[in-house]
């Protein structure tokens, strides 16, 4: 008897170990590569805490051996007398804005196409879903000229007014959300004597949460990281966003202080991260669900 | 309706009027409803008319002009399309841009799709390790990765560093035209999270039971994977192939600032990069236009082969049974 159970014992621990050195077989390498991907970054950071001397001498290190906040100090005081108070407030006036009319309109739109049986619906959401697959890098150049002939270069119009048409992704995405919720619903107001706009208020508004949500999450991404917006639209220093300000930053007639630029390049990418930690859920589900494509 | 009417009502012509009031409500509920549709797509609407298709439209005339946005527009003819196929720097951003999208979008993919199969798991930790990978995804477009990308493959940076270890001495990969596309090249191919989730979402809806059924018949992982899971797979890939090729075709920032404007001797021009440089550095409207309209119909081409082929490699289940 005890030699069988000597015996069971040692096949049970012989499966737990066969099935920890599996598990290792698979943490370890995914572990190893997961921490190559993010490397780059997680190096940038480290540089942005060490010593001017020590970031081109001790390379690939991620511990600073001397830990100093002078990079963000020298850094945030910016170049021309202009500091990174006012890059930081530019983008989250634009990228703040841009969410805040792309989004509320997308879900107003998305409820006309989802929900309001009119003349000439297909017609115009086919037009719509066609706009789906042009770049708008082909339009730069007449949409430049359109808001130079209005007088807007140099002024957040350019990159602000488009937004409130929508975004066909998200108009899309948003539609797809309501088609979901019971008709009986809107029926039901609409019994109570609530008009079509109160409608939309009362009863979707509050239940298409979720995919505003996701919608909100990628305009604030897409649009603190655009580049080619305020490149074209923005040529006074004081109106320039995080983009522009960090590629003046960088570039190599202003300075070489690259400790100054990595610190501010991290902070820019801080509420991108900060976003992602706390509403990682939503991008998941925007992704996977709707093809959703980031950068 | 007007059956029970007609039971209800004796009277013909107290029916008629009844009628003739039920079709005017009905149409004046129609108008209403016409009106509220078009009140909630106005936006959409003024917005598409207005930034989109007249623009689109204007930029097709003017793809036949010359404006320098000074003086008015000037018609040329084809004047530009002929000087696109005699401009070498034109050429060279063709050419860069064609290597560009041909090697970093297929790596992009397939990096997409392993990581995505070594995530497919129930194991603990998963949803850490996705993070992690998607992460330079979530920053990948910006001027601050830009500006790090630029310093990692600097003459000091980071790559010739951890490459001095293992005995390769320094590479100037910026300075050189043969490596400095690939500079773009692998920023690109790191930033996979995309379609890795997208591939992940694929993955997940493929049957277990066709893999335990072909572990029964003796299938290897190798011919589960050319047998189940990518031809299962095989409309995800379409839709990121299509999705990636025209992101791929229209990169900008990158080559602006990791490879300043396209250095060395224009090797890394991309198109759009061009496109820009021409238009609003050059102030040639026109000819910057007409190379965008190419750069669209080359882009709409594409994406309709992508199409085109897709019918033999692409495998829709049946529905018949829904």
């Amino acid at each position: 008897m005890a030699v069988i159970s000597t015996l069971k014992s040692y096949v049970g621990s012989a499966k737990r170990r066969s099935a920890i050195l599996g598990s290792a077989a698979y943490h370890l390498p995914v572990i190893v590569l997961s921490f190559l991907m993010i490397y780059p970054i997680l190096w940038m950071f480290a540089s942005s805490f060490k010593g001017p001397a020590e970031i081109w001498k001790d390379v690939s290190s991620l511990i600073p051996k001397q830990f100093t906040l002078n990079s963000y100090i020298n850094g945030w005081k910016g170049f021309g007398g202009i500091s990174f108070n006012t890059y930081y407030g530019n983008s989250f006036i634009y990228a703040g804005g841009a969410t805040l009319f792309q989004v509320l309109s997308s879900a107003l739109i998305a409820f006309g196409f989802a929900r309001i049986r009119f003349v000439g619906r297909n017609f115009w959401f086919t037009c719509m879903l066609l706009t789906l697959m042009l770049p708008a890098q082909v339009l730069i150049i007449p949409q430049y000229i359109l808001f130079k002939q209005l007088g807007w270069i140099n002024t957040y119009l350019p990159l602000l007014v488009p937004r409130l048409g929508g975004s066909a992704f998200f108009i899309f995405m948003i539609m797809q959300f309501i088609r979901g919720l019971p008709k009986e619903l809107d029926e039901a107001a609409e019994m109570d004597g609530c008009s079509t706009v109160g409608t939309f208020f009362r009863i979707i508004l509050p239940l298409i949460q979720p995919a505003m949500i996701t919608a909100a999450i990628f305009t604030f991404y897409w649009t603190w990281e655009d580049f080619m917006g305020p490149l074209l639209y923005l040529s006074n220093p004081r109106m320039y966003t995080l983009s522009l300000a960090l590629r003046g930053f960088a570039d190599p007639g202003t300075g070489t202080d690259w400790g100054a630029i990595f610190a501010m390049a991290s902070l820019s990418l801080v509420p991108v991260f900060a976003i992602f930690v706390f509403f990682q859920r939503y991008l998941v589900q925007g992704i996977s669900t709707t093809g959703l494509t980031g950068g | 309706m007007d059956t029970a009417a007609e039971v209800a009502l004796p009277k013909p012509e107290v029916a008629a009027k009844r009628a003739a009031r039920l079709t005017f409500s009905m149409s004046h509920h129609q108008l209403i409803r016409n009106l509220n549709g078009y009140l909630f797509i106005a936006p959409w609407l003024i917005g598409f008319l207005a930034f989109t298709l007249i623009p689109i439209l204007a930029s097709l005339c003017l793809a036949f002009t010359k404006y320098d946005t000074m003086s008015p527009p000037t018609w040329v003819g084809a004047e530009n399309f002929e000087r696109m196929l005699q401009d070498p720097r034109y050429w060279a951003s063709v050419k860069a841009t064609l290597y560009y999208v041909m090697t970093a979008i297929p790596l992009r993919l397939v990096f997409a799709l392993a990581v995505a199969m070594l995530l497919n798991s129930d194991r603990r930790g998963v949803g850490i390790y996705r993070a992690m990978f998607y992460a330079p995804s979530i920053v990948g477009g910006s001027v601050a990765v830009a500006v790090m990308w630029q310093q990692v493959f600097g003459t000091e940076g980071l790559v010739n560093y951890c490459l001095a270890f293992i005995g390769i001495p320094r590479v100037v990969w910026l300075g050189n035209p043969h490596t400095a596309i690939w500079t773009l090249i692998t920023l690109a191919a790191w930033q996979f999270g995309s379609p890795m989730l997208i591939f992940l979402a694929g993955l997940r809806q493929i049957p277990t039971p066709l893999y335990e059924a072909a572990a029964i018949d003796g299938a290897g992982g190798v011919s589960k994977f050319f047998r189940i899971t990518l031809p299962m797979l095989s409309p995800v890939i379409f839709f990121n192939l299509v999705m990636q090729t025209i992101n791929g075709f229209i990169a900008f920032t990158q080559a602006l600032i990791v490879t300043n404007n396209g250095r060395p001797l224009d090797t890394t021009l991309l198109y759009v990069l061009y496109v820009y440089q021409r238009a609003f550095q050059n102030l040639q409207m026109g000819y910057g236009a007409a190379m965008a309209w190419v750069l669209l119909i080359v882009i709409a081409l594409v994406t309709a082969l992508i199409f085109k082929t897709s019918s033999a490699w692409v495998f829709y289940e049946s529905k018949e049974g829904e």
